[in-house]
């Protein structure tokens, strides 16, 4: 018992004597922060998925000695989480109203800033055999639409960017996020759903994605922020800091994001 | 009396090793429930049970449950009649399959019921080019998922039963004449009846609860397809407290179901 307890502490030791080292060993490189190390715990919207992958990554590169670690999930399930008391250091969300009810509950540290912006466009098989070319097609009899459910961002974009249209859309299902409102398009079900242009980005073999003018009307604006209970604050301000700068705005931009 | 002497007999021989996990088991199965009545918010209750979507959600629940029993009932009776009754090469290939769905997450079910019945499916696609039925995003849809996920409970439980029963009735029957049909409504059915029941019940209550497979079938539209589990999980998604009321409803309405059930049909002998 004693002795294991012992192993334990020389292990932990050497640990952070590696982690020294590890961060010695970065100033040489061009790293953008200085000395952190660590886990950085990252909650961010299932949209991000794809880009915030890659930019972890990245990040991992460029800070040696750093693990990112991502929950992707519905934006309103991360701050149900965060407000639970979930151990995480960064949340990303995909509208201001989830990022909101973590800064209301007093989780937030600092203010949230808008780090990118994402617009719907109408997801269609690929070739686009119904010819679908506006958000006026969708109720033509026979066309089946996704959309997502009220409840989630994309859902609330939707349903602003039909009422800016003025079309009144019965839909075939109001899914419960956006990935599962593409798979139904993916599967065949359905002739249409209304995504984020970055989903349509993400899937160029399955499907195409039509854009239209109302979409300018529902913005969708991502707030990112450090937790106050992150439990690596350095590596959490270091990471959003790396998802602002020139590197992290190129993987956002090719994602399809706009940057601010 | 028999009465009063059978639970002392009972309580006091219970060894520890016994006693602790099964204490532990209860607490664990009944904390949850604990939660969800202690942050339950009682003094808006009413006004949140008469929002409009609650019981459009709770009348379809209802309503998928029952029927998808229903065919459960008439397809699964004899299929566990079948697995029971009648020695057939690749019986328990056959047997190990009808237990797939227990063990398939109900999501891939949904996929998996796409695939068959969707638009493209083998199925699918014969059924809307002849009849001009589809069945995803309809209440049909639902009735399906549900079904598919639930019957497995059904054939287990019935199964079980027929294999209990005492067989010399049917063989009686049998001597005197009586058509292998016949048997089985005359005789095998009434033999394994609260067998039968045991098997609905259980069945309903899973139909009820069904998630996975029925939103990936069904879809989620409102009055269509939106079942009680599909209106708790959205309602999870912006207000919390409507999902607790919203669980609260359907824990009341299965808990009431199967008590009542329990008393006047699944009693032993």
């Amino acid at each position: 018992m004693t002795a294991r307890w012992t192993r334990t502490a020389v292990v932990a030791l050497a640990l952070t004597a590696l982690s020294g080292c590890g961060g010695g060993a970065k100033a040489n490189g061009p790293a953008p922060s200085h000395g952190v190390t660590g886990t950085v715990t990252v909650f961010a919207a299932a949209s991000l998925t794809e880009s915030f992958t890659r930019i972890g990554k990245d990040f991992q590169a460029a800070n040696p000695g750093t693990k990112v670690t991502f929950n992707f999930a519905g934006s309103s399930a991360l701050a149900t989480q965060i407000n639970q008391g979930a151990p995480a250091d960064v949340f990303a969300s995909a509208a201001p109203a989830n990022m909101k009810t973590v800064t209301d509950a007093g989780n937030g540290d600092g203010t949230p800033v808008v780090f990118a912006s994402n617009q719907l466009v109408i997801a269609v098989p690929k070739g686009n055999p119904q010819g679908i070319a506006g958000l006026a097609d969708l109720t033509r009899p026979g066309v089946k639409v996704a959309v997502c459910a009220v409840q989630v961002p994309c859902g609330a974009a939707a349903k602003k960017a039909l009422a800016v249209a003025g079309v009144k859309l019965t839909p075939a299902t109001e899914e419960q996020d956006v990935k599962a409102a593409l798979a139904k398009v993916k599967l065949g079900e359905v002739d249409a759903a209304l995504v984020y242009r970055t989903d349509v980005t993400a899937a160029p073999s399955d499907v195409d994605g039509v854009q239209f003018p109302e979409s300018a009307q529902a913005v969708n604006d991502y707030p990112i922020e450090v937790l106050k209970n992150a439990p690596n604050k350095a590596g959490a301000q270091a990471f959003v800091a790396y998802v602002r700068s020139g590197e992290g705005r190129a993987v956002l931009t090719a994602a399809g994001f706009r940057c601010p | 009396m028999s009465v009063s002497a059978a639970p002392r007999r009972g309580t006091l021989r219970v060894p520890l090793g016994l006693l602790v996990p099964a204490v532990l088991g209860l607490a664990f199965l009944a904390l949850p429930l604990a939660g969800l009545l202690l942050r339950a918010p009682w003094s808006t209750l009413p006004q949140r049970l008469a929002q409009p979507g609650v019981l459009t959600a709770l009348r379809l629940s209802l309503q998928t449950a029952t029927i998808a029993t229903a065919l459960c009932l008439l397809l699964g009776v004899p299929l566990a009649w079948l697995l029971a009754r009648v020695e057939f090469p690749g019986r328990r290939v056959v047997r190990a399959l009808v237990t797939v769905p227990l063990v398939l997450p109900p999501v891939v079910g949904g996929v998996a019921l796409l695939l068959v019945f969707g638009r493209r499916g083998i199925v699918g696609r014969w059924l809307a080019g002849t009849f001009g039925i589809t069945l995803p995003f309809s209440t049909a849809g639902v009735v399906l998922a549900e079904a598919f996920v639930a019957m497995p409970f059904l054939v287990i439980a019935v199964e079980g039963a027929l294999r209990g029963a005492d067989t010399r009735y049917e063989e009686a029957a049998a001597t005197l004449g009586a058509r292998r049909w016949t048997t089985f409504t005359h005789v095998t059915l009434p033999l394994v009846a609260p067998g039968i029941t045991a098997g609905a019940v259980l069945c309903w209550a899973r139909a009820l609860g069904e998630f996975g497979a029925t939103i990936t079938f069904a879809g989620n539209f409102p009055g269509r397809t939106q079942t009680m589990p599909l209106a708790v999980y959205l309602a999870l998604e912006t207000d919390m407290k409507a999902a607790i009321v919203l669980s609260l409803i359907l824990l009341t309405v299965s808990v009431a179901v199967l008590a009542a059930l329990r008393d006047r049909w699944i009693t032993s002998p």
